[in-house]
């Protein structure tokens, strides 16, 4: 059941599948709503329901992808797990390495939340925009040791030196400026500033989006590694299925601020079990001239205004398959099977195609 | 033999700049014959969209074009070397005869005029109507691109439009003229897989009705492969490799093309091959490397020659297939130039040498 936005508390059917994993992160019920202000005074005119009750589950060490057209709330929830958006309601559970039990860091106020700020870290789409242009390499990746740590000049040259290296640049150029740097290696300096604190989730909001084919890959693989390494936790942000499922362990499907569906990357790439993940994935243009003008599922209309999101299933107006049911009736995110879940009336029955393995 | 609607014969576009010349684009050739698509693919900074944007002289100062030719058809039976033309024949063409689309629909509408105008001016400028005769046809041609209720929208303003609605007005103006070649810059890049799709389709069947050949300029591999019959692959300002789309994606020649091909995560594969992304950066473009420009990055890098001279075009070896690269030097034929009408002497031919700086 998602829980009526708006409304405290956890939704206890979350937690029913069993795993052996541990989650890092869980959100239960996380809603962030903006308020529509129109008018002279300001009166709000309505709420843009950036993100719905979102029940979300980050298993530790592992990738979860969040995917969705613009305007799913996949960033505003992003965002929401670093408070940087102050939720509207429901929780933010977070896994405490010290002691292994769990803190609701949508609950805890800014002084209290200070320690968790490292542990959560972030890297922006816009390698241009995300750095400032007035403070070199130095101080970029060292601003935050030096904030949170205090470290002195030495160690904090020595420190962000070890980073630089570790993300692929050259530790010499510490002193330069990021216009003396490609977007891949901008990206490489955002990607070292968020690790400096030695986080344990770091959120990627479409971190590799503006960047080349090539240095993509490479910053790809960079991400990768640095997983291995430093036992990383990511939420990997991303419109681009092709890069998602080369990353992910686990997809998140999102629509108009609702999770539609949920599952081990595989599975869900293999055999979607909602139309809004098989139109997504018929989109995706194939590099291989001789697989072309096969069945592509072009969706209708647009996505659905979250100030005025349809009634019953979201997706209704674009749905292929819609029922009259959908019209009326909100679905709920259930498990379909062992490890999947969608939002979707006609979940078992539909038999919907995914891309070849 | 199809009829040709653009030939381009050893094009440069320089920019003279205070700290050196950046040569974006030089010494292109292409083709596109009636009705056919050819897909310029290329990482940002390759060049191709400045050569989309010289054919149409629409570069603006610094930039300059400072060799080469650009023949297109000329009613009834000629073709005319758009370069050496007056502005008074570019203008002819201009809109007319080749339209074009860019990335950004929201920056290159007029935020101040209804889409009305701006469409109705086109056709006003180029055909002999009445206003309500242009009027009559902007509507008709927003209907034909999918705008919903286009007698309404016809009196709407752009930012009343949602970014996908604003490709297809876009491309409803490029169609105003019914041209014989549309130049889509991009067309997709700012847009969401899903409306990227229905886009593609909307080229696609326009092409079919219209006849009209498209240019596409795309970074994206798998736009290409969908999209296109041939495709040219740029890299600093050259067409490294050329021909049709199944053959050179199936079998590419160049260490480059097979680099970026390799560089794309291939949807229904999995993580299960790691990438493995061209090594290094686009070198600055100030300091272009002698030689073959790509022999920095290159796997097949051979010391003592690619970094001196620089590769001719080699043909093969499937028709219409051209690499510029000395592994293949004295494997094919002489590379087919000749034919077609108007005369285009190969005056960018003996200049080439002299790049090595």
């Amino acid at each position: 059941m998602n829980p009526p936005p708006g409304k405290d508390g956890p939704v206890t059917s979350t937690t029913a599948a069993p795993r052996e994993d541990v989650a890092l992160l869980e959100t239960r019920g996380l809603t962030k709503h903006f308020p529509l202000r129109r008018g002279l005074l300001g009166r709000v005119a309505g709420q843009v329901r950036a993100v719905d009750g979102v029940d979300l589950r980050v298993p530790a060490r592992r990738t979860v992808a969040l995917v969705g057209e613009s305007g799913c709330g996949k960033s505003t929830l992003g965002r929401c797990l670093l408070r940087v958006y102050e939720p509207t309601a429901g929780q933010i559970l977070f896994r405490d390495p010290a002691d292994g039990g769990t803190v609701d860091l949508a609950a805890l106020d800014e002084a209290a939340l200070k320690p968790y700020r490292s542990q959560i870290r972030m890297v922006f789409q816009d390698p241009f925009a995300s750095l400032n242009p007035r403070m070199t390499l130095l101080q970029i990746v060292g601003e935050p040791l030096r904030v949170n740590r205090g470290l002195g000049r030495e160690e904090l040259e020595e420190q962000v030196a070890e980073l630089l290296r570790r993300v692929g640049l050259r530790p010499e150029h510490m002193r330069r400026y990021p216009n003396a740097f490609s977007g891949g290696q901008r990206q490489r300096v955002g990607i070292a500033r968020a690790l400096a604190l030695s986080p344990r989730l770091v959120v990627a909001d479409e971190a590799v989006s503006a960047l080349d084919v090539s240095v993509r890959a490479q910053i790809l693989n960079l991400l990768k590694d640095l997983q291995d390494e430093e036992d990383l936790t990511y939420l990997f942000i991303s419109h681009d299925l092709g890069v998602v499922e080369y990353m992910a362990d686990e997809v998140v499907v999102m629509y108009v601020g609702r999770i539609v569906e949920t599952g081990a990357t595989d599975e869900l790439y293999g055999r979607p079990l909602h139309p809004y993940t098989e139109a997504l994935l018929s989109a995706v243009p194939d590099p291989d001239p001789t697989a072309r003008r096969q069945e592509r599922i072009v969706l209708r209309g647009e996505v659905a205004d979250p100030s005025r999101v349809p009634a019953g299933c979201p997706f209704h107006p674009r749905c292929f398959h819609a029922r009259d049911r959908c019209a009326t009736e909100v679905p709920a995110l259930r498990e379909i099977r062992p490890g999947r879940k969608a939002a979707c009336h006609f979940a078992e029955e539909l038999e919907l195609r995914g891309v070849r393995s | 033999m199809s009829e040709t609607v653009l030939r381009v014969r050893g094009l440069r576009t320089h920019f003279t700049l205070d700290d050196g010349v950046v040569k974006a684009v030089d010494g292109v050739d292409l083709d596109i014959a009636r009705g056919e698509t050819l897909a310029v693919v290329g990482e940002s900074g390759c060049g191709k969209s400045v050569m989309a944007r010289s054919i149409l002289r629409l570069v603006d100062r610094p930039g300059r074009i400072t060799g080469g030719e650009i023949w297109v058809r000329q009613p009834p039976d000629g073709m005319v070397d758009l370069v050496s033309a007056d502005t008074r024949a570019v203008r002819a063409v201009r809109g007319k005869r080749i339209a074009m689309v860019f990335q950004e629909p929201m920056t290159s509408m007029s935020p101040m005029h209804t889409l009305g105008n701006q469409i109705g001016e086109v056709i006003l400028l180029h055909e002999r109507v009445t206003k309500a005769e242009a009027r009559r046809r902007t509507i008709e041609l927003l209907g034909r691109v999918d705008i919903p209720d286009p007698r309404r929208r016809v009196d709407e303003y752009p930012f009343q439009m949602s970014g996908g609605m604003l490709q297809r007005a876009m491309i409803a103006m490029a169609l105003a003229c019914n041209p014989e070649l549309l130049i889509a810059d991009e067309p997709t890049t700012a847009l969401d897989v899903t409306t990227q799709a229905r886009i593609l389709e909307l080229l696609r069947s326009l092409q079919d009705d219209f006849g009209m050949a498209v240019m596409l300029i795309t970074h994206d591999l798998g736009v290409a492969a969908q999209m296109a019959d041939r495709v040219a692959v740029m890299y600093m300002g050259n067409v490294v490799e050329r021909g049709d789309v199944v053959s050179v994606f199936r079998s590419p020649r160049h260490p480059y093309t097979k680099a970026l091909l390799r560089s794309i995560p291939r949807l229904g594969t999995g993580a299960r091959e790691r990438l493995r992304p061209v090594r290094g950066m686009v070198p600055h473009a100030y300091r272009r490397p002698s030689g073959c420009p790509f022999h920095s990055r290159c796997e097949e890098f051979m010391a003592g020659r690619c970094d001196v001279t620089v590769p001719p075009p080699v043909a093969g070896p499937e028709p219409g297939r051209e690499v510029r690269c000395l592994l293949y030097e004295g494997t094919g034929a002489a590379p087919d130039r000749a034919g077609g009408p108007g005369n285009h002497p190969d005056s960018h031919r003996e200049s080439r040498e002299e790049e090595g700086t």
